[in-house]
């Protein structure tokens, strides 16, 4: 894999609610292997700029490319099949299907030949799902929820996996599993998008990060340079550290 | 009451039953995938009718003599044609106006009933159609005039109709492509970034609603031999009300409500009046519209996630 081409490029891509703008001229670009954080505040963008690469919204202008091919416009399906994983904002769980079904419905894009050595990896990396296999997803607490979208996305052995707000919620001990779970995940071999809003610990996991304002990209950098910067202490920090 | 009238209640209840839930089926599973009344159902059952009608005569022009093999070629046919129906159906009237508002595709499904009525109206004339009687075989249980008899057929109907459902959850609940219609069910956008191809399962749902139908339209026609062009009027409006019984967008409603409404029409033509069974259905549906819109195995609309 060559360093010229990005895994993922993304450029000056807009997207549109009617009459809303909800990203404007969105440019980044994501080498394999890599951790890429995108932070930002509430209604900045970040899951409208993770749902357009599947093309939900379908972006307004500009285009997407994927390991060099243009993805712009592709229904979504087919993007998740050329191995794009997401696990979204809110989770989107089958509330009505148990653990393990869910965990099934990740497997699609690669088909069943792979099933039962996968799920025994998403049972390794979160033995709670394991023990929880046949309840009703529905009924687990939140923080077993992020694991079953986690575990979900990983399924379908993704390339690049995309997680928004995984930490969401969560008590700060759920959250270091969590973000310990994604150091493990790059390890062995996905690229990983981290749509963040708790800065400090994405900053500090991620090689590279964008800042996203209010539908645009206002700063990029390595994740050192981005904790230093003043203007991301001041509004995503709260001055500390 | 004497137990044998009961008894034959209770085996024309059970008949009649099966043939509402596997019709009920395709209501219920469409609505639980795209959230609108199929009002063309009814009419794809019809059609069934008259595709059976037409197999029948067609085998034995060819000189066919092997009930079995004729019956057995007619229900496949009968279910590809239909399901080609309800395939194209969603193709032409429903598909275009996904993300329309929601009368749209009600609306369209009410022509599209037209269209089907009309069409066959035409084609095969206005007239009452009818199969002779194949199979007049009859099983007695009692002696004197206290007896309870079913025919050969009901007992097919009951048989046939209780597999097919049997078939059906197995293939909801254990495999694939049942999970993948569940996902599709409960999030459309999010089983589309797990890799669904959404529209071929929406597909598959009406094909599947289609041919439960075609089989019911096969049972019914060996059964009372005669059909017209409007049969899949009251009989879809009976089916929907089984389908609503269970709870709208219930597989295992459906079938409940089928059973139930069914035997409670059945149990109410023998005690109380026959020609007042159409206004008891009814009347079933607006009570349960109006006290339990849910249904028996319906959830409500918001699930907490
Ligand atoms: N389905 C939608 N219809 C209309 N507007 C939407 C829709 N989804 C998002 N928006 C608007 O688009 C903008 C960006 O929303 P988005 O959800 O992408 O923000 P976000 O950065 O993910 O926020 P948060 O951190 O709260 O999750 C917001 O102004 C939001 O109100
Ligand atoms: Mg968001």
């Amino acid at each position: 894999m060559s360093h010229s081409k990005p895994l993922l490029q993304i450029h000056e891509l807009d997207a549109r609610y009617g009459p809303v703008q909800a990203l404007c001229q969105v440019s980044l670009s994501i080498d394999s292997g890599e951790i890429v954080t995108l932070i930002g505040a509430n209604g900045a963008g970040k899951s409208t700029l993770l749902m357009s690469l599947f093309g939900d919204p379908l972006p307004a202008g500009g285009w997407i490319r994927y390991q060099g091919r243009d993805i712009t416009g592709l229904p979504t399906h087919e993007i998740a099949k050329m191995g794009i994983a997401q696990a979204p904002e809110g989770r989107r769980i089958f509330a009505a299907m148990s653990v393990e079904e869910n965990l099934l419905m990740g497997a699609i894009p690669v088909g069943a030949d792979h099933v039962d050595a996968d799920l025994i990896k998403v049972f390794e990396l979160f033995p709670r799902l394991k023990e929880r296999r046949n309840q009703r997803a529905g009924t687990l607490s939140g923080g077993e929820q992020q694991m079953l979208a986690i575990g979900r996305a990983l399924m379908s052995r993704p390339r690049l996996l995309l997680l928004d707000e995984p930490s969401l919620g969560l008590a700060p001990l759920m959250v270091q599993r969590i973000f310990a779970t994604i150091r493990e995940i790059r390890e062995s071999g996905a690229t990983i998008f981290l749509v963040e809003q708790n800065a400090h610990h994405a900053l500090k996991l991620a090689q590279r990060g964008y800042v996203l304002v209010n539908g645009e990209i206002r700063l990029s950098g390595t994740g050192e340079e981005l904790l230093a910067d003043p203007e991301v202490r001041r509004a995503y920090l709260g001055g500390q550290g | 009451m004497d137990w044998h009238i009961l008894a034959q209640q209770l085996v024309n209840g059970l008949t009649l039953g099966s043939i509402y839930g596997l019709i009920a089926i395709g209501y219920t599973m469409v609505y639980g995938i795209v959230g609108m009344i199929n009002f063309a159902h009814g009419d794809v059952y019809m059609i069934s009718a008259y595709v059976t009608a037409i197999c029948l005569a067609v085998l034995f022009s060819f000189g066919i003599d092997s009930l079995p093999f004729a019956l057995l070629v007619t229900l496949a046919v009968t279910m590809l044609i239909t399901a080609a129906y309800g395939w194209t159906i969603e193709r032409v009237a429903y598909r275009p106006l996904r993300g329309a508002p929601r009368l749209a595709p009600l609306i369209s499904a009410i022509g599209m009933s037209l269209v089907l009525q009309n069409g066959v109206q035409l084609s095969q004339g206005a007239k009452t159609q009818g199969v002779p009687s194949l199979i007049p075989a009859t099983l007695r249980f009692g002696e004197g005039n206290d007896f309870v008899q079913i025919t050969l057929v009901q007992l097919m109907i009951i048989v046939v109709s209780l597999t097919s459902m049997a078939a059906l959850t197995w293939l909801i609940q254990r495999t694939s492509l049942g999970r993948q219609c569940r996902a599709t069910q409960q999030d459309r956008r999010m089983a589309a970034i797990l890799g669904i191809n959404t529209d071929r399962i929406i597909s598959t749902v009406f094909v599947i609603g289609a041919a439960m139908a075609a089989i019911a339209g096969v049972l019914v026609t060996l059964n009372y031999g005669s059909f017209d062009f409007y049969i899949g009027f009251v009989t879809g409006i009976k089916a929907f009300t089984a389908a609503v019984l269970g709870g709208i967008g219930s597989l295992p409603g459906a079938m409940l409500g089928g059973l139930i409404l069914g035997l409670s029409e059945a149990l109410f033509s023998g005690m109380v009046n026959t020609d007042y069974k159409d206004v008891f259905a009814f009347s079933l549906l607006v009570l349960v519209l109006i006290f339990r819109p849910t249904g028996l195995l319906g959830k409500p609309e918001v699930e907490k996630v």
